[in-house]
């Protein structure tokens, strides 16, 4: 086993994206991500990489756009103000069909916002983003360890599905430490036929681009694309249930959100009420049928989120409405505590549903 | 068995340092550890705290709001964190900086005049570690033996001849009566 390290979060991503074959980062700094800029800045000239700190964050995600295209593995990161700038070039890359990693470490919103957590960026980062019909693969780390390993299983699945993948973290999950074990240097990048690496005078020229002016062919590639992301749905949703085989109520929650949650079930537990956690890994694609099975056993479900209340609305499309979804929640910056969760799960109790 | 801790200070005082190193004491000892950081709009002579959680079980939610164990190196820190603590926790006071006692009658108080010793030891930087050692002592979250170990996890490899001098700094807090 490899030794454990202490590592910030955000540290973590960029050193598992090192590892898992990513020689080209570009960025722009915001708080509370630049640690992945600054650990770029140090460790990407020494491995013969590129770290290009760029003059906006919309030069940058075209930068990843260009790079995208030649096949290679290629990333960004931001908080959500340069994310929101960097959404007409994530359109492009999703329009082009291409791999690339753009991680968003939240912030609260909207505007400028603060620099403290959120999780206001569901809307954002799950329903496509930018303008037209697409959707990002989007992970939601809630450890350091996480943050290292979604990194590699990010890069992966873009790969494979040839698409853009978001990391979707927050503040608290860039900045802390945690003991990480990083993943062994491994790229298991695929064959890229479509990539734009020079025809050497021996095949035909690849062409990357978005721009389908008959409508026809436009409608063609959204129809495929919705082929490909039905496959997704079926064969990559990935969730961990915690405490739910007996449980009366559930809590949904991802990230820092269902850390807290955690530590929320152990009292409410102790204290003999049945409990438990479904925790959203990916949040496109929503680990619906989890859900809609929990619906048949639980008596309502708790949606627990660092926004004023975005996944909620999927895990009542998930289950039709069947049971009620309670919102507990903070914004703005703001971390709801065990004892929110704890009140809101008591009132339930109380015969309020 | 979980200790949840919270440092607080100016920030240059080595206050996430301290927390860093007593993670590293934590990890060591093969425990569940995290360490997370205020990162506000802080700057030297700001206020920085940081939450370190040092468990036999896997780590919940890294924030620690009601500590077992307070680390106060500046006023502000012991006004705003006194009445968080659980009862039966432990406050650490950094006695040079802070010049009222603490109210509480429900907790253990340890007063350490840190910052002075610092300075008679020739290192005014490392009150941080001294406070840190007297907090090995009293609470035996983690044990005085991996100290060294976990000093050359956090001491940089530019600053190796420091590791000395921090270790005779968490030793003079660990000894202090």
């Amino acid at each position: 086993m490899a030794e454990k390290v202490l590592m910030k979060g955000n540290e973590a991503i960029a050193e598992a994206a090192i590892r898992a074959g990513c020689r080209h980062y570009f960025g722009y700094p915001i708080t509370p991500q630049t640690e992945v800029a600054a650990y770029m800045a140090k460790r990407m000239p020494k491995i013969g990489g590129t770290f290009l700190q760029a003059e906006s964050e919309i030069s940058a995600i075209n930068m990843v756009y260009g790079v995208a295209g030649t096949g290679k593995r290629v990333m960004t990161s931001s908080s959500s103000p340069g994310v929101s700038l960097k959404q007409e070039g994530i359109s492009y890359i999703a329009g082009a069909d291409l791999p690339a990693l753009i991680v968003n470490v939240q912030r609260g919103g909207p505007g400028l916002g603060g620099i403290q957590p959120s999780q206001s960026d569901y809307f954002q980062a799950t329903k496509g983003g930018g303008h037209g019909d697409y959707h990002l693969i989007v992970l939601t780390p809630a450890s350091v360890q996480e943050m290292a390993d979604m990194t590699a299983l990010a890069f992966d699945l873009a790969d494979k599905y040839r698409m853009p993948a978001m990391l979707l973290a927050d503040g608290t999950m860039g900045q802390m430490m945690e003991p990480v074990e990083l993943p062994a240097e491994n790229c298991n990048t695929v064959e890229k036929p479509w990539a734009v690496t020079g025809t050497k005078m021996q095949r035909e020229h690849n062409i990357i681009n978005s721009l389908y002016l008959v409508p026809e062919q436009l409608e063609k590639t959204n129809f495929d694309r919705y082929e490909k992301y039905k496959i997704i749905e079926e064969n990559e949703v990935r969730y961990e249930s915690y405490m739910m085989e007996d449980a009366e109520y559930c809590i949904v929650a991802f990230g820092i959100a269902a850390r807290v949650s955690k530590n929320a079930i152990t009292a409410l537990r102790e204290q003999g009420v049945k409990v438990g956690l479904i925790r959203p890994i990916t949040v496109w694609p929503f680990p619906v049928k989890p859900i809609r099975e929990a619906a048949e056993k639980v008596k309502a479900f708790v949606s627990v989120e660092l926004s004023m209340g975005q996944m909620i609305e999927d895990i009542r499309l998930a289950q039709e409405c069947k049971k009620p979804v309670i919102l507990c929640n903070r914004a703005g910056g703001m971390i709801p505590s065990p004892e929110q969760i704890i009140e809101t799960v008591k009132n339930l109790q109380g015969g309020n549903e | 068995m979980t200790t949840n801790i919270l440092l607080a200070g100016f920030g240059g005082q080595g206050i996430l340092f301290a927390g860093k190193f007593l993670a590293y004491n934590g990890l060591i000892e093969e425990k569940q550890i995290s360490w997370l950081p205020s990162y506000g709009p802080e700057m030297r002579g700001g206020t920085a705290n940081c939450s370190v959680i040092i468990s036999d079980e896997p780590v919940g939610s890294p924030i620690v709001t009601n500590p077992d164990v307070l680390i106060v190196m500046n006023l502000p820190s012991l006004d705003k964190y006194e009445k968080a603590v659980v009862p039966g926790g432990k406050i650490f006071v950094d006695s040079t900086l802070i010049d009222r006692k603490v109210a509480r009658e429900d907790v253990d108080v340890f007063y350490i005049p840190a910052t002075q010793m610092a300075k008679q030891m020739g290192a005014p930087t490392l009150a941080n570690m001294i406070i840190s050692g007297k907090l090995i002592k009293e609470t035996g979250v983690v044990s005085y033996g991996k100290v060294e170990a976990a000093l050359k996890k956090v001491v940089s490899a530019k600053h190796a001849d420091l590791l000395s001098v921090n270790l005779e700094a968490v030793t003079k807090g660990y000894e202090f009566k």
